[in-house]
């Protein structure tokens, strides 16, 4: 296997790396506190095609490949975890089963607006009663005169769902046929009966919008089934494999910026006379978070390698997923104890690291549901 | 129209390390940037090209091969071409030298406006632009802080130290950018992947025959003396309540610095 990056994924991270420090780190602590979607960093992004990246230009989208996309999201989210889950649920979520489940005409309508950024999307499979058991969908649409369905129903916790125009909704169509009687929708906001509950007040990534979906009698045309009638769930499930790599990405991305600010911090710190960098009680925490933030990376660029060369790969995605989501929070946690009752407050960034580095275990699959993916495989 | 952006690769630091031997610049081991005025400089090109559809962008870089990331990051950015101006026979060049080089790459090609940045952050003299100019018998204006285009003349404001000036001048000319000029554009995703499937070509002096007396560390006349940064310029004093007495204490500051 060869470890190098090549020339172009090098100087995707040189410009990620220089637009998050110029343009995201400076307002990230305030779009935390205030709840702000960063709506002029998300222009800016879609303008340097990032909200589509990894899809192919006809449709507007950059052509880059996975292991560019994971660094993009790994260095926004070093310095805001906010900003990497946008742009991770933008591309892999709401962008993803459009371009691989669409027929030509959804994608020649839906993909060009969604892979340059000019419209957000968004992906609703969890609903009240559906979360780890997404099969449990009580979300349903019924063929009405051959013509469109009409979809009845709640999702829960959609990401962007306050800013997004187009979504992918997941619904039953047959209750007899069970996980093979879901199926997908392209659902656009402003349908009559569609509307959205309030924003969620989180306890991380609080910028990003969340919402809950409803849906009244919402009319679906029939031209927007995605895929066929059944296939629902195979296309959620194939969706969030590649959603986990956006997510391992993202959490790979904090547990880097706790670590760099650890560092740091610990060099600054006098205590007994000396940086407290210079006590090797913290010298080799700082040194387990190095390994363990480097593990998460090879676990990461390995699952998008694979992602770039073979049909499947839901077991590295699942493993990166696992593994680097559960150091983020490991690293952010040491990361505050490094920096003592500051790292407590709001004046330093790890405090929101450690709270944005929470979701990544959770959303996407819980940790437990990476267990289980991983277990039924081995 | 037909654009050219002269850019440079520097040390991304404000503290170069000089060769005591030579007196030129050791850049191993220090990452590398765009110079930022360049980064101004393509910037205003790019928002021309954006002004003027069909128009064409060039970039031209003197330096070593490795220089080439630089010219790779400006066409990531949307700029057409790319000339890397390479031999080991321009090696220690200075200002001089590099504007004949750099000028005898120019005349052989075409051209309605040349940017250049102001000045580049490893030598701080400011000379290769307005040189350029000179070689090439160009109208210049340096310190370009606004452009307005009509037709074949551009109307721009050149920036001074205690003022500044607006500048009528006809096409071709070549304009030196600083960076109130305007904020650069990032490279885009796509724009990096395409930057790769493009050629970037090598001009060497087989191609361009300068005379050895005009290039290279010989024929540099630059002896440098002694290099150090300038002190940060103090901020100024302000007196928001200018009663008899805070004027009285201003009269007698200023009086006891000399300068009244
Ligand atoms: C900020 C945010 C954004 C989100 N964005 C989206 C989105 O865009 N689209 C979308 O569809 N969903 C989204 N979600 C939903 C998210 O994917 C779910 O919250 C997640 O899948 C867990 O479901 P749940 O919350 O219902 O928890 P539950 O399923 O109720 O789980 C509760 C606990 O039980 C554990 N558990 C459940 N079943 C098992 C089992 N069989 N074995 C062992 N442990 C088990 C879980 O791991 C968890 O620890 C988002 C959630 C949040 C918080």
């Amino acid at each position: 296997m060869d470890y190098k990056l090549t020339q172009e994924q090098e100087m995707v991270r040189k410009v990620m790396r220089k637009f998050a420090l110029e343009k995201v780190e400076p307002i990230a602590a305030e779009i935390d506190e205030q709840e702000i979607f960063p709506e002029e960093n998300v222009k800016l992004l879609s303008e340097m095609g990032v909200m589509g990246m990894i899809y192919p230009k006809e449709y507007g989208g950059s052509g880059t490949d996975s292991i560019s996309y994971a660094i993009a999201i790994e260095e926004l989210s070093k310095v805001c975890g906010t900003t990497g889950c946008i742009v991770a649920s933008h591309n892999s979520l709401a962008c993803g089963p459009i371009y691989f489940f669409g027929t030509k005409e959804q994608k020649d309508k839906y993909l060009p607006d969604l892979v340059t950024g000019r419209k957000l999307g968004g992906f609703g499979l969890t609903e009240p009663n559906a979360g780890t058991d997404s099969a449990a969908q009580e979300t349903t649409a019924v063929l009405v005169d051959d013509e469109y369905y009409l979809l009845n129903g709640s999702k829960m916790f959609i990401t962007n769902g306050g800013v997004a125009e187009t979504y992918v909704i997941f619904a039953m169509t047959d209750k007899s046929q069970g996980n093979r009687g879901i199926s997908a929708f392209i659902v656009e906001k402003g349908w009559e009966g569609f509307s959205q509950g309030p924003h969620e007040k989180k306890m991380g990534i609080r910028g990003s919008s969340t919402c809950e979906l409803i849906f009244e009698n919402v009319k679906v045309p029939k031209e927007n089934l995605l895929g066929r009638e059944g296939q629902g769930f195979k296309i959620a499930m194939s969706t969030l494999d590649s959603g986990r790599i956006g997510i391992a990405a993202q959490a790979l991305g904090i547990a880097q910026g706790a670590l760099d600010k650890a560092i740091e911090y610990s060099k600054t710190r006098v205590q007994f006379g000396r940086p407290i960098s210079t006590k090797q009680g913290l010298q080799w925490m700082m040194a387990d978070m190095h390994v363990r933030t480097e593990a998460a990376r090879q676990l990461v660029y390995r699952a998008a390698y694979a992602k770039d060369h073979q049909k499947r790969f839901t077991e590295e995605a699942a493993m990166a997923k696992l593994y680097a989501s559960e150091t983020a929070m490991w690293v952010t946690t040491k990361a505050v104890q490094i920096h003592g009752g500051y790292g407590f407050t709001r004046d330093y960034p790890v405090e929101r690291m450690m709270r944005d580095a929470k979701i990544t275990e959770i959303y996407e699959g819980t940790s437990e549901v990476q267990r289980m993916v991983l277990a039924v495989r081995s | 129209m037909k654009i050219i952006v002269c850019v440079k690769q520097v040390p991304d630091t404000s503290e170069v390390r000089i060769d005591p031997k030579t007196n030129t610049l050791i850049r191993e081991g220090v990452p590398s940037i765009i110079n930022p005025d360049d980064m101004n400089a393509i910037e205003a090109a790019l928002a021309m090209k954006d002004a003027n559809p069909g128009s064409e962008v060039t970039l031209v870089c003197m330096g070593p091969p490795q220089a080439d990331v630089a010219l790779r990051e400006g066409l990531a950015m949307g700029c057409d071409k790319a000339i890397l101006i390479t031999d080991r026979v321009f090696g220690g060049s200075d200002t001089w030298a590099t504007s004949n080089i750099i000028a005898s790459a120019l005349v052989e090609m075409e051209y309605d406006v040349i940017f250049c940045g102001r000045q580049a952050i490893d030598g701080d003299t400011a000379q290769v632009g307005p040189q350029i100019a000179e070689c090439l018998d160009l109208p210049q204006v340096s310190y370009v802080a606004d452009i307005k285009q009509n037709g074949d003349t551009l109307t721009v404001q050149r920036n001074l130290e205690d003022g500044y000036q607006i500048i009528e001048v006809k096409m071709p000319c070549l304009l030196t950018c600083i960076k109130e000029l305007n904020e650069p554009r990032y490279p885009s995703m796509g724009g990096i992947m395409d930057a790769y499937q493009q050629e970037v070509e090598h001009w060497t002096n087989e191609k361009l025959q300068i005379d050895a007396s005009l290039i290279g560390l010989k024929s540099s006349p630059t002896k440098v003396n002694r290099t150090f940064t300038p002190p940060a310029k103090e901020p100024g004093i302000l007196v928001p309540d200018a009663d008899v007495e805070e004027i009285a204490k201003v009269y007698k500051d200023l009086k006891s610095k000399h300068y009244l």
